[in-house]
């Protein structure tokens, strides 16, 4: 197996606190990585610092084989990583739509003359945006609401519609910060279920961050336990639920 | 062509509203004046809806508008009078000329302040308005000819009806199409939240000033329009205050809104110079006390521009 993410002593202070404090990791293509830790592990910060949305102090980050430690966050996007965000982070303005046609038009571009002419690449390029977004809100089950504005979605759909966003950039590596958040369990079920398509209808490898142990361990392939910034262990899902270490660090003290 | 196919009904909608302005001023029932007026509705809306890409499209909130209808201004002049191209056909590129000094020196200053946010980037654009106009009284010292705090006197009059409908009819086409593309859909999103667009692979930095100097660029052309119908430039034409108008007609239409700002522009340009025939001269500079009370009612009754849906239209 090749490696589609690779991270290397990865280091981010903020003051006197060690955020991200020396983290190794690595994903492999095709992977499912969940990330688990108590409040304050620094998980977040990981996905910014991949996503370099903040600078890391030292380490470095390989995405395919490449360094990528010092591309803006555009680029990186724009090589196939997309994520989602832990407090949601939607078009609010905009409609349905118009969230996930922004994306794919990312990836497919056409000069500025092009679109104030409107020349037969301006309307191929637009029309294939929408063809696009509109498989992924049938997919996502968003149909009926394309011209609703993002902002007034529901929290459920407003979630699937981030979903859709990240995979209209068509990406390899999907970061997912928190997708259970504030669900009940029958939502988290339905997550379950839509991630798991997702992962392979659009051949992705995923990294998650997830509180939900019924979400994270079901989905995981290998599961990484942070604690104050630092690896404290890595494991399948069965090691994991299992490990005194993580146990006392993040589970509690009694045995799940 | 689908450029003017697919913007026939505006452009039959201009051709139409200029044949009524024409045959008006040819009937001779229209003042010289109230011509000028006309023209001069034009030229505004033409600059606001720069700023409405900047500001209205973008969310980049700046307070030196005037600054750069003030460089497309002197710019065209200059050209006009030092190299002698008085004359309507040689009008286009000088036009062109003011919308390019004016997109590229916002381009310049873009660069370091683009990356301010809200009142900080009002702040910078506000320093850089008076910068400009600081320049504009001292423009003497570099060349006789722009007549520094006297005034730059002696322009060539080139700016017709024609001249003017055409060039803004056709950059407001320009400008809707380009908002309707991938551009103005990423203007969008980054007016809406900046770290999601970069997430989705939007060059946020090049989109922003991609757009401050469209807009600028559009005010550029307006300054020089307005250079070409009266004649005579003063530095006071281009100050803060000179800013503050066109954010107000902005707000006035609605942000990111064209057709609002068409609107608003019109009834700004109408309602100043119908208090200055309404009203008797003595009390003239009541004006003044008049638009802020405007203002503060719209923030009241229509925060969201007098042409927006939103609460109690119609």
């Amino acid at each position: 197996m090749t490696a589609m993410l690779e991270v290397e002593r990865l280091e981010k202070r903020f003051g006197g606190v060690r955020a991200v404090d020396g983290l190794s990791f690595h994903v492999d293509k095709g992977e499912a990585l969940g990330i688990i830790g108590p409040n304050g592990a620094g998980k977040t910060t990981v996905f910014n610092l991949i996503t370099r949305f903040y600078t890391p102090d030292s380490g470095r980050i390989r995405f395919m084989g490449r360094a990528i430690t010092h591309f803006p966050p555009y680029r990186l996007a724009r090589l196939g990583i997309a994520r989602t965000f832990q407090n949601l982070r939607l078009f609010k303005d905009l409609t349905v739509l118009e969230n996930i046609t922004s994306a794919h038009l990312t990836g497919h571009s056409y000069s500025p003359l092009s679109g104030i002419f409107r020349t037969r690449k301006h309307l191929r390029i637009e029309r294939e945006a929408r063809e696009n977004a509109m498989m992924l809100v049938d997919f996502l089950g968003l149909g009926g609401k394309e011209q609703t504005p993002a902002g007034s979605l529901p929290y459920g759909e407003q979630r699937r519609l981030e979903m859709a966003r990240a995979l209209a950039i068509r990406p390899r590596l999907l970061l997912i910060d928190e997708p259970g958040a504030g669900m009940n369990p029958r939502e988290i079920k339905d997550l379950l279920t839509t991630l798991r398509e997702v992962k392979e209808r659009f051949d992705l490898t995923i990294v998650m961050i997830e509180h939900q142990m019924g979400l994270v361990m079901n989905i995981s392939d290998r599961i990484l336990v942070m604690d104050f910034g630092e690896k404290i262990m890595e494991g399948t899902p069965s090691e994991v639920k299992k490990d005194r270490r993580v146990i006392e660090a993040y589970l509690g003290e009694e045995p799940v | 062509m689908r450029f003017l196919l697919e913007s026939r009904k505006l452009i039959l909608l201009a051709a139409g509203i200029y044949i009524v302005l024409k045959l008006l001023f040819n009937i001779g029932i229209v003042s010289e004046y109230i011509q000028q007026i006309t023209i001069y509705v034009f030229i505004v809306v033409l600059a606001a809806t720069g700023l409405n890409v900047i500001y209205g499209y973008t969310g980049q909130f700046s307070l030196g508008h005037a600054a750069f209808y003030g460089i497309g201004a002197y710019t065209s002049a200059y050209l006009v009078k030092t190299l002698g191209l008085d004359s309507v056909f040689a009008l286009p590129a000088t036009l062109l000329a003011g919308g390019i000094m004016a997109g590229l020196v916002a381009c310049v200053i873009g660069i370091p302040i683009l990356r301010l946010r809200d009142d900080f980037l009002g702040i910078a654009t506000l320093g850089f308005g008076i910068l400009v106009r600081v320049f504009f009284d001292n423009s003497d010292r570099i060349s006789e000819t722009l007549g520094g705090s006297r005034g730059f006197t002696g322009i060539a009059k080139l700016t017709s009806l024609e001249t003017t409908f055409v060039v803004t009819v056709f950059l407001l086409i320009v400008t809707s199409n380009l908002i309707s593309s991938r551009y103005g859909l990423f203007w969008r999103c980054i007016k809406d939240d900046e770290t999601a667009s970069a997430s989705i692979g939007i060059d946020t930095t090049r989109m922003k000033l991609m757009a401050f100097s469209y807009g600028c660029f559009l005010a550029g052309v307006a300054g020089a329009l307005y250079a070409h119908l009266y004649t005579f430039l003063h530095p006071s034409n281009f100050d803060f205050l000179k800013s503050i108008d066109f954010l107000i007609i902005v707000i006035l239409g609605g942000m990111g809104n064209i057709a609002g700002t068409i609107w608003a522009g019109l009834i700004w340009v109408g309602f100043i110079e119908g208090l200055r025939i309404v009203l008797p001269s003595n009390i003239l500079d009541l004006r003044w006390v008049f638009i802020p009370l405007l203002l503060i009612g719209l923030m009241m009754w229509k925060p969201y521009g007098l042409m927006s849906k939103k609460k109690g239209d119609g």
